[in-house]
C-alpha cells in the first residue's frame, strides 16, 4: 500500500511581528517550518506503516526553495522518500493553482490509495486544498478524520462536525484529512534526524509534471487579495502586577467603571 | 449571469444569506437538496429568494461532499448563478472547495464579513493564523463564497415575494463514502456565541474538580463557561461546543475573561469582537496580556478565590 502525505511549509507564525504604525505583518526573515494538521496526517501514515506490512509513505510538498531541509524533519518522522515541487512559476499560486500542482505531483508519482492531508493549513485554514485535489483527481473525500484504520483495501474513519460524529467507510483509492486530535505526533529521535539526509528527496519544477505555467502562479490566480493587516483594535493594556490583592482590587474598580460587571 | 445561488444544509443559515443577498438587489435563488424542499421554500421566499431549487433523491440524505457539489453544480448551471454562496460550516466550507473545482472558479472559505462594492464582492478572511485579516475578491467568471454562520441575521421582507419552486432531477450517482453511523454530541442547550459574559479556561486550569470554582465565579459575573481546544479536544472536560477559536466558536461577549489561557492567536483571533477583554495568568510573558483591557498577573488559584469573595461581598 502507497501512502501520500501532503504537506504545507509554512511561515513560524509566532515569529510574525506586526508593524506598530501600518499594522503590516512583517514576513522577511521569519523561520519556515510544517504546518502542525500535517504532523498529524505523517503520524497517522507512519502508524499504518508500522501496523501492516508492505506499505511506503511518500511526503508531498509544493513551495520554496527552503523545502530541502524543512522536509527532512518529515523523513526523520518516518516517510520513505519526499517529492518536493519547487519552481519560481509557482509563487503566487492561488488554492486551485497549489491544488493543480499537487495533484499532477501525486499523479506523476502514481499508484497512490491513501492521500493524507491537514483538515486546513497552519497559517490559511481554507480547507480548500483537499476538496480540490479530491475533484482532480476524482477521489471520494473523508475529512476532519479524528479517527482512521485500515481495513483490508477500505478505510473506516470517524469524522468530527459541529454536531456529530460521524463513521463512514470507503473502498480505496481515497483522499482523508485529519484533525489535530487523531493522534499524538512523535518528536524524531537523533538517530532518524541523522538517517534523514540518506533517504530519498526528489526535487521536482513544474517540467517534471503535467502542469503549465499558465495554469499556475500568478497569473493564474483567481483570488486576489486586496490587503492583509492586523486588525486596529486598541486595548487598553492595564496590567496589574502586584499582590494580588490591590491587582484584583483594581481590576474590579477598572471593570466597574467600564460598566461591564451587572451584579 | 448574474444571479446568487444560496445553499446550507442548514436551512436557517440559508435565510441569513438570502437577507444579505437580496438586500443587495441581486436576483437570488436558494437550494435545497433532500426531502426538507417544500417545507422551507416560503421562508425562503420570504427573505428575499425568487426561485427555489429542489433537488430530492436518496442519493443525497448523507450530504456526501461529492454528492451535494455535484447537484449544486447542476443547480448553478441552471440557475446561470454567478455566486454560490454557502454558510461556512465545516460540511459547508468543504462542499464550497469542491464545488469551486468543479466549476474552475475561484473560492473564498470562511468569509468573516462580505460586502459588494461596485459590483465587487470583498470577502474579510482570518490569514496567518489569525494574526492578519486579509480582504480579498474572486477574478473568475463564477465565484464561489462561503460565508460564517451568523454573519448575517435573517429579516423576512416587508413585503412576502411569491416565487417559483423548481424541480431538478439528480445527475450524481450513489457516493462512494458508506455513512456507518452519526452519533449526534451531546447538546447543553448553551450557546457561548451569544453569550454577554465569557469566562474562558484553559490549561493553566490543573484539574476537572476545579471546574466548580470556575462555575462558581461565572455564576457570579452572570457568564457562561467556555474552553480552549486543549480543554474540550484532549482532556474532554467541556463539550466541544464551548470552544472557542478559529477552528471552535467565534464569540462577542461585552464581557471576557482568559484564565489560564495563553491567548495564542489562533484562540485570541475568535475574542477580538469581545467589548472589554481580561486576562487572568501568572506568566507576565503570556500573549493574551497584549490582547488585553485589563489584565491580573498571578496564580488563578488564589486570583478567581479573591475575586469570589470580593464580588459576593
Ligand atoms: C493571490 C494569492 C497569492 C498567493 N501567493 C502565495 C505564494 O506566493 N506563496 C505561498 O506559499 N502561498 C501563497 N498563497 C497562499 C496559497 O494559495 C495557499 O496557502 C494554498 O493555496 C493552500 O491553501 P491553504 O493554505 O488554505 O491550504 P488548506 O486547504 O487549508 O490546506 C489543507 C491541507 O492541504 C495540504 N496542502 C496545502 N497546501 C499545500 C502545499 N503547498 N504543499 C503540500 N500540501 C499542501 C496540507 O496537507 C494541508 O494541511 C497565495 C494566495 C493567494 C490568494
Ligand atoms: C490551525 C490551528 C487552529 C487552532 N484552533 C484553535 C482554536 O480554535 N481554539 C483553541 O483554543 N486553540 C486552537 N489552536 C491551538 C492554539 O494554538 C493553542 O495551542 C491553544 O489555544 C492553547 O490553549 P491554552 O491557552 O489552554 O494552553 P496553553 O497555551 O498551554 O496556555 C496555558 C496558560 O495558562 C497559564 N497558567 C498555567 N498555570 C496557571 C495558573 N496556576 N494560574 C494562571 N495561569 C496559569 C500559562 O502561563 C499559560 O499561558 C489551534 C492551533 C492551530 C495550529
Amino acid at each position: 500500500m502507497h501512502i501520500v502525505v501532503c504537506m504545507k511549509q509554512v511561515l513560524d507564525l509566532e515569529k510574525i511581528r506586526i508593524k506598530p504604525d501600518t499594522h503590516e505583518p512583517v514576513l522577511e526573515g521569519v523561520p519556515v517550518c510544517l504546518g502542525d494538521f500535517e504532523k498529524n496526517a505523517l503520524e497517522q501514515a507512519v502508524r499504518i506503516k508500522e501496523s501492516l506490512d508492505d506499505v511506503t509513505v511518500t511526503v508531498v510538498s509544493v513551495g520554496s526553495p527552503k523545502l530541502n531541509k524543512t522536509i527532512m524533519e518529515a523523513l526523520a518522522i518516518g516517510a520513505d522518500e519526499a517529492v518536493i515541487l519547487v519552481d519560481p512559476h509557482v509563487n503566487g499560486s492561488d488554492a486551485m493553482g497549489s491544488a493543480i500542482v499537487l495533484a499532477n505531483v501525486i499523479q506523476k508519482i502514481g499508484d497512490c490509495d491513501l492521500i493524507l492531508l491537514g483538515e486546513g493549513s497552519t497559517d490559511e485554514y481554507s480547507g480548500q486544498v483537499p476538496s480540490r485535489l479530491a475533484e482532480i483527481l476524482d477521489l471520494p473525500q473523508v475529512t476532519y478524520a479524528r479517527e482512521l484504520e485500515v481495513l483490508d483495501h477500505r478505510i473506516r474513519a470517524v469524522r468530527d462536525l459541529e454536531d456529530m460524529l460521524e463513521s463512514v467507510e470507503v473502498e480505496l483509492p481515497a483522499l482523508v484529512s485529519v484533525t489535530q486530535e487523531i493522534n499524538q505526533p512523535r518528536l524524531p529521535p537523533l538517530t532518524a534526524i541523522l538517517k534523514a539526509g540518506k533517504k530519498p528527496l526528489h526535487v521536482w519544477s513544474l517540467e517534471d509534471i503535467n502542469a503549465s505555467a499558465e495554469e499556475v502562479g500568478t497569473d493564474a490566480a483567481v483570488c486576489e487579495e486586496l490587503s492583509n493587516l492586523a486588525p486596529a483594535k486598541p486595548r487598553k493594556e492595564m496590567i496589574f502586577d502586584e499582590d494580588i490583592d490591590s491587582s484584583v482590587n483594581q481590576a474590579l474598580e477598572a471593570l466597574e467603571q467600564e460598566g461591564v460587571l451587572d451584579l | 449571469m448574474s444571479g446568487v445561488l444560496v445553499y446550507s444544509e442548514q436551512p436557517p443559515l440559508t435565510l441569513q444569506n438570502l437577507t444579505f443577498a437580496s438586500s443587495l438587489g441581486y436576483p437570488a435563488a436558494a437550494a435545497v437538496l433532500g426531502p426538507q424542499g417544500e417545507s422551507w421554500s416560503e421562508q425562503y421566499f420570504n427573505h428575499g429568494a425568487q426561485r427555489v431549487y429542489c433537488m430530492d433523491d436518496p442519493s443525497l440524505s448523507g450530504l456526501q461532499t461529492d454528492i451535494v457539489s455535484e447537484a449544486l453544480c447542476q443547480i448553478a448551471d441552471h440557475a446561470e448563478a454567478e455566486i454560490v454562496l454557502i454558510s461556512s460550516t465545516l460540511r459547508g466550507r468543504e462542499v464550497a472547495g469542491r464545488l469551486a473545482q468543479k466549476l474552475h472558479v475561484g473560492c473564498i472559505t470562511d468569509a468573516a464579513k462580505l460586502r459588494a462594492e461596485e459590483g465587487q464582492w470583498i470577502a474579510t478572511r482570518y490569514s496567518l493564523g489569525g494574526k492578519t485579516l486579509s480582504e480579498q475578491v474572486l477574478n473568475s467568471g463564477r465565484k464561489v463564497i462561503a460565508v460564517n454562520p451568523n454573519t448575517f441575521q435573517a429579516e423576512p421582507l416587508a413585503s412576502g415575494v411569491k416565487g417559483d419552486v423548481v424541480e431538478v432531477a439528480p445527475r450524481a450517482a450513489v457516493s462512494p463514502v458508506r455513512i456507518i453511523e452519526q452519533k449526534p454530541k451531546p447538546d447543553t442547550g448553551i450557546n457561548i456565541e451569544s453569550a454577554e459574559v465569557i469566562v474562558c479556561i484553559g490549561r493553566g486550569l490543573e484539574s476537572e474538580d476545579d471546574l466548580s470554582m470556575i462555575q462558581e465565579f461565572a455564576d457570579i459575573v452572570g457568564g457562561v463557561v467556555a474552553c480552549t481546544r486543549p480543554i474540550s479536544h484532549d482532556r474532554h472536560w467541556l463539550p466541544e461546543e464551548r470552544m472557542v477559536g478559529i477552528s471552535g466558536k467565534k464569540i462577542s461577549p461585552s464581557l471576557y475573561f482568559g484564565i489560564g489561557v495563553s491567548g495564542q492567536i489562533q484562540q485570541m483571533a475568535a475574542v477580538l469582537d469581545a467589548k472589554v477583554i481580561v486576562a487572568i495568568n501568572n506568566d507576565r510573558n503570556a500573549p493574551i496580556f497584549q490582547n488585553a483591557d485589563y489584565g491580573i498577573v498571578g496564580d488563578l488559584y488564589q486570583v478567581i478565590p479573591d475575586l469570589i469573595e470580593k464580588l459576593s461581598r
